[in-house]
């Protein structure tokens, strides 16, 4: 898929102006407490962590299933969130599109139903004829044609990840938010999904936050901002090669001593491919 | 392969079949008890007919109220992981552990003419005791909580993330719940339902204190048997081979609806609420 596609293209004329976004919240959930501020352009913004950081607390306070108690959250010239305003925009009228870990399939649905659900309420909303049809297209964009009629719970992992993008991608989201896109899928089909999502990424003119653990698919990514959570506190952002440089903490030292990205000479011959960098 | 077995190998299922005997041989002598011809006369006794309506009537009104009812209560459990929901279930369990008996007195404490909302209702003109009403309320109060707590259940199961998802597709609250939670908990629901359903048509405690046992009004089908049984057995059997047969039927969602469900959607998602079984499922 190299190109935008064609069907949303149709359904949602493409804007091309700059879009800037900025994060700031303060939320809690039991003993956990997130606060962090995270802002970026168009680029994706990877954001790592430990387990338990918070990076999935953060990305559902900015799909909106989270409430945090203090903070804005704005993309573009929209206020999803503004404690100070009263402002709170609900889920379904956010326009962020949010893929979590494991791709959140619905198994009582076809990798078609699945993909049309965004045109089945809401704003977007088209008779069934008509959002089977531009999910048909969407599907076939992605090169998952064939599975329109298969149920989540018989696709390979790397299926399932096409399915889950582009079922994210059919209202046109302003910001997509993706939950370790690649970590349920095994390392020979990962090297080509990179690639893939790198590609999709770096064509898109919307932002996203894109929450990893694996080094390799921050430079994959290509992503100018890595940004790095710790126990809900933001403790270091910026370039990958500045992280990589100057860590900050013994977290961010141990990610990227395992960078793999460009491929060093005498790399023991893993599993592991080479970076395949958009 | 099983002649060759030894006896510590074959001590499960020796030890397992005292348990399985208790549990089938009175049903098998009740189904020897009882030839055709005993059946027939059964039937058309006049105990039968108005009892089997009645039960059937009273308990589909009952089956309903609980799932209209019980499923936002059920919603609610599943959806706040607090203090409060945990105090609410205990709550909900309460007639389960409570003797039917015992919920006929808290019912009449509660609805009779010197009960709690006693005088209320009277000066309304409606008189809730001893009526049809009555046993639909005995029968609610008792089989609700089979319901809800098979709901809940199947509810936790349902993965936050797929709600999450539907929101920003798009969907509303409602819609999220309608389109994605009930479809992916709707096996266990139905498990509940006809665990409820048959937990409702087998009431008498209750039914007997806040209901009484006045043919064609409050005298359901347990209660007829007792009735019969002080004067023909045989109607007695004959009622209850019709209970065994109605029980027998609502078994069968029970164990094939979510089998069902699983073999259409497969298994193992990942990412999904896979298909539940209720609190009587293994």
């Amino acid at each position: 898929m190299d190109r935008i596609s064609p069907a949303l293209e149709r359904l949602h004329p493409r804007t091309t102006e700059p879009v800037q976004w900025r994060v700031r919240i303060e939320a809690s959930a039991g003993d956990f407490r997130l606060d962090a501020e995270i802002e970026g352009d168009a680029a994706p913004v990877v954001v790592i962590g430990p387990n338990g950081s918070g990076k999935t607390t953060l990305l559902r306070v900015v799909a909106g299933a989270y409430r945090p108690h203090a903070g804005r959250i704005r993309i573009g010239d929209r206020v999803l969130f503004d404690s100070e305003r009263g402002i709170r925009i609900a889920p379904e009228e956010r326009r962020v599109g949010y893929v979590p870990q494991g791709y959140g399939l619905f198994p009582h649905l076809t990798a078609l139903d699945n993909v049309a659900f965004g045109m089945a309420a809401g704003t977007e909303r088209r008779p069934r004829p008509e959002r089977r049809r531009v999910a048909a297209e969407l599907l076939a964009e992605v090169g998952c044609a064939h599975l329109a009629q298969r149920y989540p719970a018989t696709l390979s992992g790397g299926e399932k990840q096409r399915v889950a993008l582009a079922r994210a991608l059919l209202p046109r989201p302003e910001m997509l938010l993706l939950d370790e896109p690649l970590a349920a899928m095994d390392v020979a089909a990962r090297r080509g999904l990179r690639a893939y999502l790198a590609r999709h990424l770096a064509q898109r003119t919307r932002p996203a936050i894109v929450v990893t653990h694996d080094p390799r698919d921050v430079c994959a990514l290509g992503s100018p901002v890595v940004c790095v959570l710790e126990e809900g506190r933001v403790v270091q952002s910026g370039p990958r090669e500045h992280l990589a440089a100057q860590p900050a903490t013994d977290f961010v030292a141990e990610f990227f001593a395992v960078d793999q990205c460009p491929v060093r000479v005498g790399e023991p011959p893993t599993r592991r491919g080479p970076c395949t960098s958009s | 392969m099983t002649r060759g077995r030894s006896l510590t190998e074959r001590a499960p299922f020796l030890a397992a079949v005292p348990m399985l005997l208790i549990l089938a041989v009175p049903l098998v002598a009740l189904a020897g008890a009882s030839s055709p011809g005993d059946l027939a006369a059964g039937a058309r006794n006049p105990l039968f007919g108005p009892a089997l309506w009645l039960s059937t009537r009273t308990t589909l009104v009952s089956l309903a109220v609980v799932v209209l009812a019980g499923t936002p209560l059920a919603w609610w459990m599943a959806s706040r992981p607090g203090r409060r929901s945990r105090i609410v279930e205990s709550l909900v369990d309460l007639p389960i552990v409570v003797p039917p008996a015992v919920m006929g007195i808290a019912l009449l404490e509660a609805f009779g003419r010197n009960g709690l909302f006693g005088p209320a209702l009277s000066s309304l003109g409606l008189h809730i005791p001893f009526t049809t009403a009555a046993v639909v309320a005995a029968q609610i109060v008792v089989s609700a909580p089979f319901y809800i707590q098979a709901s809940a259940t199947a509810f936790r199961r349902v993965d936050e993330d797929l709600l999450i998802v539907a929101r920003t597709l798009g969907h509303s609250r409602s819609s999220a719940f309608f389109r994605v939670a009930v479809p992916l908990a709707l096996p266990g629901m139905v498990a509940g339902a006809a665990l409820c359903w048959a937990r409702a048509l087998g009431e008498f405690g209750a039914t007997l204190l806040f209901a009484g046992n006045l043919p064609g009004t409050t005298q359901t089908m347990p209660l007829a048997i007792y009735t019969a049984l002080e004067s023909d057995a045989r109607v007695a059997v004959a009622l209850s081979l019709v209970l065994v047969g109605a029980s027998a039927f609502l078994l069968f969602p029970l164990r094939t609806v979510p089998a069902l469900i699983v073999r259409r959607f497969g298994t193992g998602n990942p990412g999904g609420g896979r298909p539940v079984r209720g609190i009587a499922g293994p």
